[in-house]
């Protein structure tokens, strides 16, 4: 019996990203499932070049160069950049804090872009995201390579951990220290990912300005 | 969704297909050999000095370029050497008529280029031929992971003795949580001289503190310095050959034994290779290591292992690159010891590229911990694999620096370990350990069988050892004192070790009677048949006298 219902979860599975216009990933890209959103329905818009902030309640949250409107749109996992992107805004929002969406030109190392964003941002607190979906929340006092907290294994992050993301982003902005996002460490996330992950990366860095400054973004969800 | 053909789907279900595959992609370097951009071999020399590398002239050099012509080539011989056709060197590697030795001297005048053009004349059995003939030391070895995900010191020191009772010569730590570092050297130190006195422990670290427990005598080597291929890649880390080359120096310097790390698919993952191929970089690496007079090399993709592991080829070019390190004359520490793949049989087929040749260190290391507790993300093999891997050893007659244990033996041990870090840790002024811990880490399959220690409290008491300069010495004193003379010893000896300095020589390791066994007085003089290491003799009949045999009289 447990063999017949796993068939049937993995054909239901199947389905659905066929209609998210995602049929020809295995079905190892299961985790998606459980995000409904289409990446058709976000739109990104380039505003001007991002300026410190200066507002204390600003999180800003720093875009790689390709998340959200570049390639295929979704995380390694096959998450939706637009249900990611709401959910870390929704995190922000959820502490009384204001997310402030800007995009990071000159490096694809989320580590850099992190360190960039919190510069930008009016708390001195942002978070970072890569099209893969590893996310960093940074500070500005800090040295590039170190973190309020990192995320590195995209491959078992789900919307609740952005959601937490966004809130304890909002937190650490507001001056609180708390308990660190619960994270899950899959030892075998490296045979399943590491080699989708380096393409993912290789193909994020071909969008790299390195002559580009940091761009504030208004960011629509239709 | 089509109909599925049912055969389609139980193949889809198999455990070798949740491994992530991709093509090939050489313009940006996703490519294990042979990149249609990785340069032709060339050399030019002038007065002694290369003018001329793979086609650059040495205005063009980047600064890898620059160390590998400078400190990495026999500028002698290097135009002689790199004369000779690629696949004539190949065959000299593999005929057993042609000594180690002479390989070594071609190997020195060679470019990157023309290394890597070299290795892809091998198939996977030459390169295991090679390895067989060209590790430096004679009799192989193996290195263990010994960690834990709660940082628990009583488990560690129990768990370390047991590792090095198996027989691992090098024993490596690491942290899940940042200052525990000190504490966790501590654990590791004692433990595994009670396993079996003589073994080499480590704790990797951020470099500058694990310098700082190696110059204290809490450790007695380091691995963690790591080298890439690409002069970006190096940036990206704040670093560069040199100042790779000066740490190393530091190390020397206080009679410490070191090796470098590097490893095929680091470059590509930084999305900076360039479009060269993974194993070019890699030589790259190696040759850096030889440059800077670094005794040895951790290498064999180890934490990018997914990414060799991903394209065609990729696993016999992180055999190449464990080739290569030998062939440069250098110890290697070959890799096997990551989570590879979902696939029993695809993580026992890339071990077996080390394991039958014999390598200095067959895994670096081998997770003699449950995986789940492997916070250098899992090993390719791990405690719960210790009777695969000695019946392996059995069946092939095949030393892989293991043998057989009795559970009576580990129990009695692992206590005593347990009780010896128990007495360090009251002599110390560290926070206690209850004798409910000691039973529990003697009995323990992994950290969650333990009982939950003050976290708060140790990381503290941790970080206090490194304000207080604890020592090595400080350990010996505390053991001797708490009645245990012969564990003091051996901790004491391993403090020696850098005063005479011996184990700085290429590939050594200490026997229990703590002599040293290196490239020197071990080399590896295999010339085919009836030469270089056989496991014969008491060795063979340890190995072969596994626990669940059945003999005559049993029946």
């Amino acid at each position: 019996m447990a063999q017949l219902s796993e068939a049937v979860v993995r054909e239901v599975v199947k389905e659905i990203l066929a209609q998210m216009g995602n049929g020809s990933a295995p079905a190892s890209a299961a985790p998606a499932v459980s995000n409904g959103d289409s990446v058709a329905d976000l739109t990104i818009r380039e505003v001007g070049v991002a300026k410190p902030g200066t507002a204390s309640d600003e999180v800003v949250i720093a875009l790689a160069p390709a998340f959200g409107d570049k390639l295929k749109k979704r995380t390694i996992t096959g998450i939706p950049h637009t249900a990611v992107l709401r959910e870390l805004m929704a995190g922000i929002e959820e502490e009384g804090m204001k997310p402030r969406i800007i995009r990071v030109w000159h490096t694809s190392d989320v580590a850099f872009v992190g360190k960039r964003g919190a510069e930008l941002s009016g708390s001195g607190i942002s978070i970072a995201i890569q099209s893969r979906g590893t996310t960093v929340i940074h500070q500005r006092d800090l040295f590039p390579l170190q973190n309020i907290e990192l995320f590195p294994q995209a491959p078992v992050l789900t919307l609740e951990t952005y959601r937490n993301i966004g809130r304890n982003a909002a937190r650490y902005a507001k001056g609180d220290s708390p308990a660190p996002v619960p994270q899950i460490s899959d030892q075998m996330a490296r045979p399943k990912y590491q080699a989708i992950a380096a393409v993912y990366h290789i193909r994020e860095t071909e969008f790299v300005d390195s002559s580009k400054k940091p761009m504030d973004l208004e960011v629509r969800f239709n | 969704m089509a109909k599925r053909q049912k055969r389609f789907e139980v193949l889809d279900a198999r455990e070798v297909n949740k491994d992530g595959f991709v093509t090939e992609w050489p313009e940006v370097g996703l490519i294990a050999m042979g990149s249609p951009n990785d340069p032709q071999p060339s050399v030019k020399v002038a007065n002694g000095m290369i003018v001329e590398m793979d086609g650059k002239k040495r205005e063009e050099f980047d600064f890898n370029e620059l160390f590998i012509a400078n400190y990495a080539i026999n500028t002698a011989v290097a135009e002689q050497m790199m004369a000779i056709p690629c696949v004539e060197i190949a065959r000299k590697i593999v005929d057993i008529n042609v000594p180690r030795a002479e390989v070594a001297k071609i190997f020195s005048g060679l470019t990157p280029a023309k290394i890597a053009a070299v290795m892809d004349e091998l198939n996977v059995v030459e390169m295991m031929m090679g390895i067989q003939k060209m590790r430096a030391r004679r009799t192989p070895g193996n290195q263990a992971h010994v960690t834990n995900m709660q940082d628990n010191p009583v488990l560690m020191a129990a768990d370390a003795a047991e590792a090095t009772y198996y027989g691992f010569d090098e024993i490596e730590t690491t942290v899940a949580v940042f200052n525990y570092g000190p504490m966790n050297a501590l654990a590791l130190l004692v433990g595994g001289q009670i396993g079996r006195p003589g073994a080499l422990s480590q704790d990797a670290l951020e470099e500058s503190i694990e310098l700082q427990l190696g110059l204290r005598g809490l450790t007695a080597y380091a691995e963690t310095v790591s080298v890439y291929g690409t002069e970006k890649v190096f940036i990206d880390g704040d670093d560069t050959p040199w100042s790779k080359g000066f740490l190393a120096s530091a190390y020397a310097s206080r009679g410490l034994k070191m090796r470098f790390t590097s490893g095929t698919g680091s470059e590509v993952q930084m999305a900076y290779a360039e479009g060269k191929s993974m194993l070019y970089l890699e030589i790259k690496c190696v040759m850096i290591t030889k440059g800077a007079g670094v005794q040895g090399l951790q290498n064999g993709s180890i934490s990018c292992i997914g990414v060799p592991g991903g394209v065609p080829g990729g696993i016999r070019a992180v055999l190449a690159e464990n080739l290569v390190t030998t062939c440069l004359d250098l110890e290697v520490a070959s890799g096997n010891d990551q989570t590879f793949s979902h696939s029993p049989f695809r993580r026992t087929a890339r071990l077996m590229g080390q394991f039958l040749p014999g390598t200095d260190f067959i895994f670096s290391g081998y997770s003699a911990v449950p995986n789940y507790d492997n916070v250098f993300a899992g090993s390719n093999f791990d405690s719960d694999d210790y009777d695969d891997f000695l019946i392996l050893q059995r069946d092939l007659k095949v030393d892989g620096g293991l043998r057989p244990v009795r559970e009576a033996e580990i129990i009695e041990l692992r206590h005593k370990a347990a009780k010896a870090i128990q007495a360090v840790f009251a002599e110390l002024g560290l926070p206690a350990i209850t004798d409910e811990e000691v039973e529990a880490a003697t009995y323990a399959h992994g950290s969650n069988d333990m009982p939950a220690r003050d976290k708060v409290q140790d990381t503290k008491a941790a970080q206090e050892m490194l304000k207080r300069g604890v020592t090595g010495v400080d350990v010996v004193k505390a053991l001797a004192k708490r009645g245990f003379p012969e564990v003091a010893e051996a901790v004491l000896n391993i403090q020696k070790q850098r005063v005479s300095g011996d184990y700085l020589h290429t590939s050594a390791i200490l026997d229990k009677d703590f002599n040293v066994v290196a490239a020197i007085n071990d080399l590896n003089d295999y010339q085919g048949p009836g030469t270089g290491y056989r496991l014969q003799g008491e060795r063979w009949e340890q190995l072969a006298n596994i626990r669940h045999a059945m003999s005559p009289e049993d029946i």
